[in-house]
């Protein structure tokens, strides 16, 4: 195949977590009773009128500050024409040409390596009410016996975030969606939980010959509802467009549907569907005019975002930059990091065991940082007690493994299973006559100048003791022994 | 017993002998059903009346007048059916709405009921207020006190026919074009479009949002600025409203001097006919009798305002109207056979023609591709229209105009030329594109049917306005009380 390369971009919606609806006063709820949180408002009565939730715009706006856009002083909102049951104004508030912040970026991780892209806009509209289709197939309306309309999601406030094309690959897709949903979290404004769809995206994708500059006409895939399956998407979509302009094809604008079945896209809308919004200015509210010196306040309280943070980490505690991207990236493996230097732990050994031990027991339980059967003070005690000694470094681990299963302190553990480092001379001089008993041919090797075959009888004493004894020690021992 | 005249009655009269226990709320109540009675069959102004909410809520008033002692206690009152009222069914004259029960209170409705008043009924209007003759009701043809075969005018034909025909002692409506002004024009009433955003427009049904402005319609320019008080004010529900600068002042002036009143030169050029130029010409000299000064002005985007108004109106009401889908609430068509089935028999089938025709001229305005040559011009032209206005008064205080063209027509001799139908708004949109306060008074009869008189101010003038209308009401004198002739009935001489 010769040269392509894809050009990716990446449309979000984040559902925010304020208490109340976008434009009114019903709860944001999750998991209650259809339609229990409805009013005139969100129901679309007659007569009824917005009013702009100012912590809506407050948690979009902490999201374009981290995001590095410029918050609008003056944007309105729109109205987006089109019919359907889960939008029963027949139009959804949203924002157009004059969104809440535009032209940011953000900076992301791939392979420790960092990449940047541009953010296009952050703006701000309103949810749909969830349909449930009866009957018939695949859960669509075409074809249901009857659907029913819950309006309780209707109206909750929802942030667009649009990026530019700046995105070079499908895992690089991947990554950024993580670490912006991390990002998102972080900031408190929503808990993007995924299996309820509070982050949903869209990806735009063409491909074009390596080292152009130029745009392909792009396709537009929906439905990939996990990090993996934007990226399993991504990987079908791409060389199939390659395949279609080798054979001297064009690609169709158009909208595909990921099937994760199957792993292919499909297209999603025919032609008769195409929509014309008729966007035009929302009269039922005025422009939305927004004082910098608010912005300058939100921007004061910023909660810490994760790239001053890694930036902290490699300064404050002289982590190497990939060593401070795992351990910084996300609140929850970095407040567990910074809890173990914290109890006392030294900051190089401490991130060696959260990366090591720690995250493994996470990936293997499936549980998040903090929510593991090991806090943060024993992790700290057990770090201690290699550092000083008194646990060997292997026998730490099998410490750490029965601290899990026992839901112990690791002193507790240490001395029930006697994982105590033997530093105690005449006990290990046994051991050690005992190896060089053993181990004639390598003890002649050794004499006759071969000094590497120190580390083999050290070995074989670690061994003799179940990892237990002090290295230190064995080795002085070993040469006395042998030297002697 | 009262001996009430309800075609004279004043609502500042009625408050008084309310007071004064002269009369009981339940005694004026009935003054009004009984009126209601005798003539409604012929006027037909009302698709609702609430015979059992003016019986109880008038003896409640009764029954607790020192507790009750609102400024509108017991003062009957009518309701444009496009305002929303939580238990009775609100239906803006149209097949769509035809059994909705609202679940809440329109804001402006909600504050004349916290008064005490006591609503007589919901008038009706044109379908969703779309027209000027109040004919493109779904349900009913209101006709004008005045002359029987002539219409009211509209959209809020049946609350200006109400008034007049002494059936309420005062109504409110809404006016987007036109619709409270041109009406109490013809029907020889006061009528006013108070500044846009003045008055909450929660639960008033949206035809189109900036634009659309509830106001009084009375038969005193006292009563006007009375009735007005009670609606003002910055409501949380609507984002567009506003608090006033001052406080509405119930009028007292008796002279005009140093007014300056601009006439612009643009609308009597243009097609008044020659009854209502002189009832207009009239009313002028009556301003500088009183110690005004009229100066001729110009508004120089006058001929634009029509068509920016009949692009900007329907775009926004096609998309206002988008929400009657036969989902939720309202007129469903039978048996549909799916989504698209359902979207298009029922509002097929719920709309009326007008409605229909509004609906389709919006959505070609806002369509990609027409929009910038449309839409955008038309706010381009709202623009200059405003801008027209901000020049004039800085050399005057108010602008004087007739209401409306020509007196009221005969029914039915408009309704197969829409255009002929848009007309009769020329002299009132500029005021909705600009978002100004404007009131109509009558000012006189031409040909036995009332002329209205048009003062425009800049915004928030309400006071400027509501004083100037009160001198001059009384140096004109009118007779409120219509004749009831109908002139399909005389033998031409």
């Amino acid at each position: 195949m010769s040269a392509w390369e894809p050009v990716i971009g990446l449309e979000m919606h984040v559902e925010l977590d304020t208490r109340t609806k976008m434009f009114c006063g019903c709860a944001v709820t999750k998991g209650d009773d259809p339609n229990s949180h409805t009013c005139p408002v969100c129901l679309a009565h007659p007569g009824a009128l917005p009013v702009v939730n100012q912590r809506a715009i407050e948690y979009a706006a902490r999201i374009a500050l981290a995001l590095h856009c410029t918050v609008q002083p003056r944007n309105i909102f729109h109205r987006k024409n089109y019919f359907y049951p889960d939008l029963p104004k027949a139009y959804q508030i949203s924002q157009y040409d004059e969104p809440l912040a535009t032209e940011g970026w953000f900076d992301y991780w791939v392979d420790g390596e960092t990449l940047r892209c541009r953010i296009n806009r952050v703006h701000m509209e309103e949810d749909a009410a969830k349909l449930i289709h009866a009957g018939g197939d695949a859960g669509r309306i075409a074809g249901s016996d009857y659907s029913m309309v819950d309006f309780n999601r209707g109206g909750t406030p929802l942030v667009e975030i649009v990026t530019e094309p700046d995105i070079p690959s499908p895992e690089a897709a991947r990554e950024l969606l993580q670490q912006l949903r991390n990002l998102v979290v972080e900031l408190g404004v929503s808990e993007c939980n995924m299996e309820e769809g509070q982050i949903r995206w869209d990806a735009n994708v063409s491909v074009r010959p390596e080292g152009s500059t130029g745009l392909g006409t792009r396709t537009e895939l929906k439905n990939m509802n996990s990090f993996r399956y934007l990226q399993q998407a991504l990987d079908a979509e791409i060389p199939r467009q390659i395949e279609v302009l080798e054979a001297g094809g064009t690609i169709a604008l158009e909208t595909l549907h990921f099937d994760p079945g199957t792993g292919t896209t499909t297209p999603l809308r025919s032609k008769e569907e195409a929509h014309d919004y008729r966007y035009f200015p929302e009269p039922d509210l005025v422009p939305l005019v927004i004082d910098p010196v608010w912005v300058e306040g939100l921007r004061a309280t910023q909660p810490e975002l994760p790239a001053a943070r890694v930036q902290r980490f490699t300064g404050q505690y002289g982590l190497s930059r990939a060593d401070a991207v795992v351990l910084g990236s996300s609140a929850s493996m970095a407040g567990f990091y910074e809890e173990v230097v914290a109890a006392g732990a030294a900051a190089k050994p401490a991130a060696n065991w959260t990366m090591g031990e720690y995250l493994a027991h996470l990936n293997a339980a499936g549980l998040e940082a903090g929510h593991g059967h090991v806090t943060a003070e024993r992790l700290a005690k057990l770090v201690k007690l290699v550092e000083g000694g008194t646990v060997s470094t292997s026998s730490g681990k099998e410490v750490f493994a029965l601290m899990i299963e026992e839901r112990a302190e690791p002193e507790a553990v240490v001395e029930k299973h006697g994982l105590g480092q033997i530093s105690d001379a005449p006990e290990l001089e046994t051991a050690v006559a005992r190896v060089i008993a053993g181990n004639p041919a390598q003890v002649e090797q050794y004499r006759g100048g071969k000094q590497q075959v120190l580390g083999f009888l050290v070995g074989q004493v670690m061994k003799a003791t179940g990892g237990r004894a002090n290295p230190q020690l064995v080795n002085e021992l070993l040469r006395a022994a042998l030297d002697g | 017993m009262s001996g009430l005249d309800p075609l004279r009655l004043t609502a500042k009269v009625a408050k008084r002998l309310l007071v004064d226990g002269e009369v009981s709320a339940a005694e004026l109540a009935k003054t009004y059903l009984d009126q209601i009675a005798a003539v409604e069959p012929r006027v037909k102004a009302y698709i609702r009346v609430t015979y059992d909410n003016a019986a109880k809520y008038s003896t409640k008033v009764d029954r607790e007048m020192q507790a009750l002692r609102g400024p509108l206690a017991g003062l009957p009152i009518a309701i444009k059916d496009n305002m929303v009222t939580e238990g009775v069914t609100t239906t803006c004259a149209s097949r769509i709405l035809r059994d909705y029960m609202p679940v809440y209170t329109a804001t402006a409705v909600r504050q004349v009921w916290d008064d005490h008043v006591v609503m007589l009924g919901k008038t009706n209007l044109d379908e969703f207020a779309m027209g000027s003759s109040t004919e493109n009701s779904s349900f009913q043809t209101t006709a004008n006190p005045w002359d029987l075969a002539t219409v009211p005018g509209g959209s809020s034909g049946g609350s200006a026919a109400a008034v007049a025909a002494g059936e309420a002692l005062w109504a409110l409506g809404s006016d987007t074009g036109g619709s409270i002004r041109q009406p109490a024009a013809l029907c020889g009433i006061v009528g006013m479009k108070p500044t846009y955003g003045a008055v909450s427009r929660y639960g008033l049904i949206a035809f189109a949002s900036s634009l659309d402005q509830i106001g009084p319609l009375t038969r005193s320019v006292y009563d006007c600025a009375l009735l007005l008080q009670h609606i003002v004010g910055r409501d949380p529900r609507d984002a567009t409203s506003v608090a006033l600068p001052e406080p509405v002042k119930l009028p007292d002036a008796e002279r005009l001097d140093g007014l300056r009143v601009g006439i612009p030169a643009e609308y009597l050029a243009a097609g008044i006919e020659p009854g209502v130029r002189a009832r207009f010409d009239e009313t002028v000299a009556r301003v500088e009798e009183l110690g005004g000064i009229c100066v001729e002005i110009s508004l120089p985007h006058t001929e634009y305002a029509l068509p920016a108004y009949y692009i900007i109106a329907p775009a926004e009401a096609s998309a206002n109207l988008a929400r009657f889908d036969g989902v939720r609430y309202g007129y469903r068509c039978e048996d549909p056979v799916d989504l698209l089935d359902m979207y298009e028999r029922t509002r097929g089938e719920g709309f009326g023609p007008e409605v229909k025709r509004r609906i389709m001229i919006g959505t070609y305005a806002l369509s990609a591709g027409y929009y910038d040559a449309y839409y955008g011009r038309a706010q381009v032209v709202r623009t200059l229209v405003r801008r027209d206005f901000e020049r004039a008064f800085a050399g005057v205080d108010l602008i004087a105009l007739p209401t409306t063209p020509t007196v009221a027509f005969r029914a039915g001799s408009r309704t197969a030329d829409p255009l002929s139908m848009y007309v009769c708004d020329i002299c009132t949109i500029p005021a909705n594109l600009a978002g100004l306060p404007a009131i109509s008074i009558p000012c006189g009869l031409s040909d036995g049917l009332p002329v209205g008189f048009q003062l425009i101010g800049p915004a928030f003038s309400e006071n400027r306005i509501l004083q100037t209308a009160h001198a001059l009401e009384g140096a004109i004198g009118f007779d409120t009380a219509p004749a009831f002739r109908d002139s399909r009935l005389e033998v031409r001489q």
